[in-house]
């Protein structure tokens, strides 16, 4: 008999709002996140706005020591411990002590594309120059891709499976997804999961030279075409973190702790970059099998869903992933759910995406809401023709949700769909 | 350099370097810098490196070997600086 897992803390660092309430408020206004920034012009990007949290010296000093933070350089590594953090202090559960023993039942799987891109190229300049003596002992922590799961291992304590996963977009969505496995197969009783992406050209970069960002609003960082705009021409590139505490219900319910929503499945696959899928596409038959696997894994049936969040990244795929949705939940027009996408304020966060996103359709279903879909008055046709106008609402709707859905896609042809629902 | 001039240059490296749980007032000369600071040995490289800075030498891999608590810096570093 699998145990039921359900949500009891939140963090997130996001573009738009650090912390649960700002975050919160945010979306709720629809407020973006998504900036010019000077320094991507002077490097000659197509792309020149990009979307970044704004932490203060004084907040990070608030979660890492002085010494922590000396030689410290890795934006996902800061962005992930306060999301990460802060979801273990809304669940009201402490860090052990360090005199105590390890959180035997507290397990992480924090994932990140990859680790301290500014920290590596440091390294590899003094490597370049013969030095290689000269990095110290900050290089390696900062750059391993388990370097946020590590630092939150130590910051907490944790002493069950400490991990780091990574599937690119699909990251926060996946870390989720296994969090969720390992507590319902009662092999911990609290998993603190979540993503991570660096802000910056050097993580942006490869972006840009694919040409899937885009290159149009530069001078207009307020009206960049989001998400399912007949106008959409890529997206901006973003980072931050976000972070959920899983738990197990009977724990939950025994500590009396906030609960969320409950996680009631989900699915993971691959679509083999075969049959239209590659490194960079999704094949449809699976994100379709991944869907229906994910609601059959829930016991949940297509007309149960009341609102979707989509992956949805402003480019020539939104068209395609409404109608897998479609087809998986076998509903179209005025019965297609709500749905909307957050990277129209935050623009395309990466491997913190998923996770982002998720703390944004838990805060809906827990308090009642949909956020706004900006700048999107102009629906793509092939969207218009799927789902009715009012679901893909340009205001803040104020309405109770049952049953909610989450997908993340990524390169290789990865993709992940939790459901979770309000209890 | 008196090894007086060396410590008062030195002291405030390994404080740095103090777990939090540990106080500044813990260092003294004979102070075994992993064992008894319990500095973390990751960081043993760390302190060199800003000994180095500081003093304007550089540490050989076998130096590093001989460094083991407070006084081993400061005969170390006293070599360095007069030869």
């Amino acid at each position: 008999m699998k145990k039921r897992v359900v949500i009891t803390g939140l963090g997130v660092v996001s573009p738009n709002g650090v912390g649960i309430s700002a975050f919160s408020e945010a979306i709720k206004k629809g407020v973006s996140g998504i900036e010019f920034l000077p320094e991507l012009r002077d490097l000659k990007f197509s792309c020149q706005l990009g979307a970044s949290p704004k932490i203060s010296e004084e907040k990070r000093r608030e979660y890492l020591s002085e010494l922590q933070l000396r030689n410290f350089d890795s934006s996902g590594i800061l962005y992930g411990v306060i999301a990460g953090m802060d979801a273990l202090k809304d669940a009201q559960i402490t860090s052990a002590k360090p005199d105590d023993a390890p959180h035997w039942d507290l397990g992480i799987i924090f994932g990140t594309g990859i680790s301290g891109v500014d920290k590596f190229r440091e390294a590899i300049h003094k490597i370049d120059d013969r030095n290689v003596r000269r990095l110290g002992s900050t290089s390696v922590a900062q750059t391993m891709t388990s370097g946020i799961s590590a630092y939150l291992g130590g910051l907490i304590g944790a002493g069950n499976m400490v991990t780091a996963n990574s599937s690119a977009c699909a990251t926060g969505t996946e870390a989720l997804l296994m969090g969720y496995e390992h507590i319902a197969n009662g092999k911990a009783k609290y998993m603190l999961c979540g993503s991570t992406s660096d802000s910056g050209p050097y993580i942006w970069g490869g972006f840009d030279a694919m040409k899937v960002t885009t290159y149009k609003y530069n001078d207009t960082p307020t009206e960049v075409a989001g998400p399912m705009s007949a106008d959409a021409s890529g997206f901006v590139p973003g980072s931050g973190a976000g972070a959920y505490l899983l738990e197990s219900l009977e724990s939950a319910r025994e500590r009396g702790a906030t609960i969320y929503a409950e996680i009631l499945g989900g699915a993971i696959n691959n679509g083999g970059q075969r049959g239209g899928g590659s490194m960079t596409a999704p094949n449809s038959i699976a994100v379709q099998r991944c869907i229906a696997e994910a609601l059959s894994n829930a016991n949940v049936g297509g007309d149960e869903i009341d609102y979707i969040n989509g992956h949805l990244t402003a480019t020539i795929k939104d068209p395609d992933e409404i109608e897998n949705w479609s087809i998986s939940l076998n509903r179209k027009g005025k019965n297609f759910p709500h749905i909307n996408s957050l990277k129209g304020m935050v623009g395309h966060c990466l491997a913190a995406s998923g996770s982002i996103e998720i703390v944004s359709a838990i805060l809906q279903l827990h308090e009642g809401f949909i956020f706004p879909n900006v700048n999107c008055e102009n629906l793509h046709p092939k969207i218009a023709s799927l789902v009715a106008s009012e679901k893909i609402s340009m205001k803040t709707q104020k309405t109770s949700l049952q049953t909610i859905a989450k997908a993340s896609f990524g390169f290789g042809d990865v993709n992940a769909c939790a459901i979770f629902k309000k209890i | 350099m008196t090894s007086e001039e060396i410590y008062s240059k030195l002291e405030p490296i390994i404080k740095t370097y103090l777990p939090e749980d540990v106080s500044a007032k813990e260092v003294n000369r004979k102070s075994d810098l992993t064992r008894e600071l319990n500095i973390n040995s990751a960081h043993l490289v760390d302190i060199v490196l800003d000994i180095e800075d500081v003093f304007n030498i550089e540490f050989k891999n076998e130096d590093m070997e001989r460094l083991r608590n407070v006084n081993d810096a400061i005969s170390l570093i006293q070599q360095k600086t007069s030869a």
